[in-house]
């Protein structure tokens, strides 16, 4: 089938993504050749849905977005793999996070990749895999400068060869 | 989202985006793309439905390793099992986001 992306927007939203093309500057093609098996491939997970440990961690910043609706915490979180589901919250002010708590892999499929990973589909998984907050500022400017350079530098250090990432 | 992507891959790291929607993620030039039908908030599935996520990621990744050429999109091939209006509903946050809240009192101001 072909999906309709638009099918769960408020009607009213739908111009605010329809339409608009590339980001300035982003629209050459860009191309990393999956060199290996994915059997042979240490794969990473990113999600936007706010996802951030209860304990030891800061949830993204809802009152600055509060205080300026134009702006979203553009801060990154590592989520270790071994995570388990009731040590994760939830912050972020554009979805409803009920099921997000109830079962975190809607959006963060850490033990569905284990066990692809135990059945050999895929090599193996990273330690430590990613979140963020989606709402950002129209330019992504706080993710270019900051968020982008620091997610790639954790991706090298965890010899990451993919990334599956999924917006909120 | 699929900016993020853009950038990670060209630093050389293969990205794969799954997202509610993919037209927007062509759009924006993401090198990979899974669409779901699915809820925001959902991108691989119903919560507890193993086996609903396991078909979304092992399709992301499948893709992820096999697409031959930039902005392949493949889309999963099943609708949300709850009825629309009440999976409309669910996902939307409990009171409006701040962005929205402002937009409304700019409509009404």
């Amino acid at each position: 089938m072909q999906v309709d992306s638009y099918r769960f927007l408020p009607r009213s939203f739908r111009p605010l993504y329809e339409g608009r093309g590339a980001f300035p500057g982003e629209s050459d093609p860009v191309w990393a050749p999956f060199a290996k098996r994915l059997a042979d491939s240490r794969i990473a997970l990113l999600t936007s849905a706010g996802i951030h440990l209860k304990a030891g961690q800061p949830a993204f910043d809802l009152d600055g977005e509060r205080a300026r609706p134009e702006w979203g915490d553009p801060t990154w979180r590592v989520i270790a793999a071994s995570t388990e589901p009731d040590a994760i919250g939830v912050a972020h002010l554009h979805i409803n996070e009920d099921d997000l708590l109830a079962d975190p892999e809607i959006a963060l499929p850490m033990r569905g990749l284990d066990q692809l990973v135990s059945e050999g589909v895929v090599g193996s998984a990273v330690g430590e895999h990613l979140a963020v907050m989606g709402y950002q500022d129209r330019g992504l400017d706080d993710w270019r400068r900051t968020t982008a350079p620091a997610i790639l530098e954790h991706l090298r250090a965890q010899e990451a060869d993919g990334l599956v990432l999924a917006p909120a | 989202m699929p900016v993020l992507a853009r950038w990670i891959e060209a630093a050389g790291t293969p990205t794969v985006v799954v997202t509610m929607m993919p037209s927007v993620a062509e759009e924006r030039r993401a090198p990979r793309i899974v669409g779901v039908e699915f809820p925001f908030g959902h991108a691989f599935g119903m919560p507890h439905d193993r086996a609903m996520q396991r078909g979304v990621l092992e399709l992301a990744l499948r893709l992820l390793a096999g697409a031959s050429a930039f902005g392949t999109r493949v889309d999963f091939d099943l609708e949300w099992p709850l009825p629309f209006r009440e999976a409309y509903r669910a996902w939307q946050p409990k009171e409006p986001s701040p962005i929205v809240k402002k937009l409304l009192a700019a409509r009404e101001g």
